[in-house]
């Protein structure tokens, strides 16, 4: 393969187009399936426990750590202006509109996404997927609907979760180590949180990564290659597009919700 | 080894007509015609990267004929939209060379599995009808277990069970006997010749193993490149005259199947630079 030469480029470009043509019709039937998914909720409650859960550890100690920091940065940065009260605001406002849903949607990258895409290529590879196409069943259906929509649920309770323990570490912080009073530390982040504004849009931002992650691992999975290097490309892969995909779309949600 | 041959029966099941079928610029099957009987078992044969495999998938319609007619019960299976293409599936059962056993199934589930997913069966039955398959199989006991707990044979006696829990017409076995030992591989031979008598199926086998298969195909076929080279009765085609097929036969490392894979000349790889070999 030469990249001058111009029947190649063409070549890569079909090929590239192809690939992203099969997403699109993927993506397409992971939405269209949404009923047949909830025909039978046990598959999809399987996979939001599956997902979910065995995410829990991680998303909880990373929340209470991220919690932590931010009370000590914001503590440095408000002490300044004479505005330390507001510290209990300042954490939960980050963590609300950027850091729960971001962080929470890259560490699910990292703990589900892979094992998504490790689960459904090894099924490929050892001919589970196509044993299953055999008996008359659509592995799509079958399989990745399920994943996919307890991948969309987990995500957003997942991000509630990283940021309701964030909060309780900025708090740990904020009140018990560095003695800031307790009720201000709570009436300021009462009074300054808007529940459509700020938790809405948290919602909202984690969901659309809950989308986004969860699609990026299961179609990786569908297509990789059906070796071992295959599906350890695949995995690399789906933490890399995944990652790059939420960060990205951070930025144009941010922009959308807070008045470009 | 020798099996009861079936009663003979009337009709081919499976049809391949000029078949053409190749991967990216390889062509693997070329105007390939064969007809699989009702009733019988059919042993598919011939040399690795032959297209044997390739000949289930397009049975099964995994794979499309990029020319010809691959005709299932009478309908071309390339011109079947997808709900008739999983109807006919669930006339079919398809057995694969390493058992394709769900892993994070127990052997009951695996066995249970399309049959839960085809059927409203009350607990109660499919737990019988999965009990019979797997007695028939000779694993009733290993219900409970893994697939990671159970051999090799016995992985692919699951799914045979597997294959026959909903009854198939067809049943297909991509290298059954491969890896397996002296036990294990009577033991699938007799099963596979049991169940097609027993149960009326029709049955396609692609295997190496020549005195098993033999013993129990009551039609082989073997493919040379990218067509049949001979076919007929297993001792028709032992004592065929084609070149290919007696260096098959005879398991000759040479003959129309070369050993060495087409590349430069010994000369030019080993000889010393410009000349030939000292």
């Amino acid at each position: 393969m030469s990249w001058w030469r111009p029947s190649d480029v063409g070549f890569a470009v079909r090929c590239k187009l192809a690939d992203i043509g099969m997403g699109a019709r993927l993506f397409v039937r992971l939405l269209r399936l949404l009923p047949a998914a909830f025909q039978r909720p046990g598959l999809v409650r399987d996979q939001v426990h599956f997902l979910g859960n065995y995410s829990l550890a991680i998303i909880t100690v990373s929340g209470l750590f991220v919690g932590f920091v931010m009370a000590l940065q914001g503590y440095y940065t408000l002490q300044d202006f004479g505005s330390t009260e507001a510290l209990g605001q300042l954490v939960a406002l980050s963590l609300l509109r950027e850091l729960g849903p971001v962080v929470a949607a890259l560490l699910f990258a990292g703990r589900a996404g892979t094992s998504l895409t490790a689960e459904i290529g090894l099924m490929r590879a050892g001919e589970q997927l196509s044993a299953m196409e055999m008996m008359a069943v659509d592995p799509v259906r079958r399989i990745l609907v399920p994943r996919f929509w307890g991948g969309v649920i987990a995500m957003p309770v997942l991000a509630a979760v990283f940021s309701a323990v964030g909060v309780i570490g900025g708090w740990i912080v904020a009140v018990g180590m560095i003695g800031l009073d307790n009720g201000a530390f709570w009436s300021q982040m009462q009074g300054g949180v808007k529940v459509f504004g700020d938790v809405g849009n948290s919602v909202l931002k984690s969901l659309v990564f809950g989308f986004t992650v969860t699609f990026v691992a299961l179609l990786q999975g569908y297509t990789a290659k059906p070796t071992p290097e295959g599906v350890s490309r695949a995995t690399t892969r789906t933490v890399v597009m995944a990652s790059l995909a939420v960060l990205g779309l951070d930025f144009v949600l941010t922009a959308l919700m807070f008045g470009l | 080894m020798p099996f009861p041959a079936s009663p003979p029966s009337s009709g081919s099941l499976v049809e391949l007509r000029n078949v053409t079928f190749g991967y990216g610029e390889r062509t693997v099957l070329r105007g390939l015609s064969l007809s699989v009987p009702r009733g019988k078992v059919t042993a598919i044969m011939g040399a690795s990267g032959g297209g044997k495999t390739t000949v289930l998938r397009l049975i099964g319609g995994q794979a499309q004929a990029q020319q010809g007619e691959v005709l299932f019960d009478g309908q071309d299976v390339g011109r079947m939209d997808a709900a008739q293409l999983y109807a006919a599936r669930r006339r079919m059962g398809m057995l694969f060379q390493f058992g394709a056993l769900f892993t994070d199934m127990s052997v009951f589930e695996n066995v249970a599995f399309p049959l839960r997913e085809h059927t409203d069966l009350p607990e109660a039955l499919v737990r019988d009808i999965v009990l019979m398959k797997l007695h028939a199989v000779g694993l009733r006991g290993a219900r409970d277990l893994m697939p990671a707990q159970v051999s090799g044979g016995m992985a692919r006696r699951v799914a045979l069970a597997r294959a026959i829990a909903l009854d198939p017409e067809l049943v297909m076995y991509d290298e059954p006997f491969a890896g397996l030992d002296p036990i294990s591989l009577g033991t699938a031979a007799q099963l596979i010749r049991q169940l097609n008598d027993a149960m009326g199926l029709t049955t396609i086998i692609v295997s190496h193993d020549l005195e098993v298969t033999f013993g129990l195909a009551d039609h082989v076929v073997i493919l040379g490149p990218g067509a049949i080279a001979a076919q007929g009765t297993p001792d028709e085609v032992r004592h065929s005259t084609d070149p290919l097929v007696h260096q098959f036969v005879h398991a000759l490392p040479t003959g129309p199947v070369p050993f060495h894979y087409p590349g430069p000349g010994v000369a030019q790889d080993f000889g010393p630079p410009g000349g030939g070999l000292a």
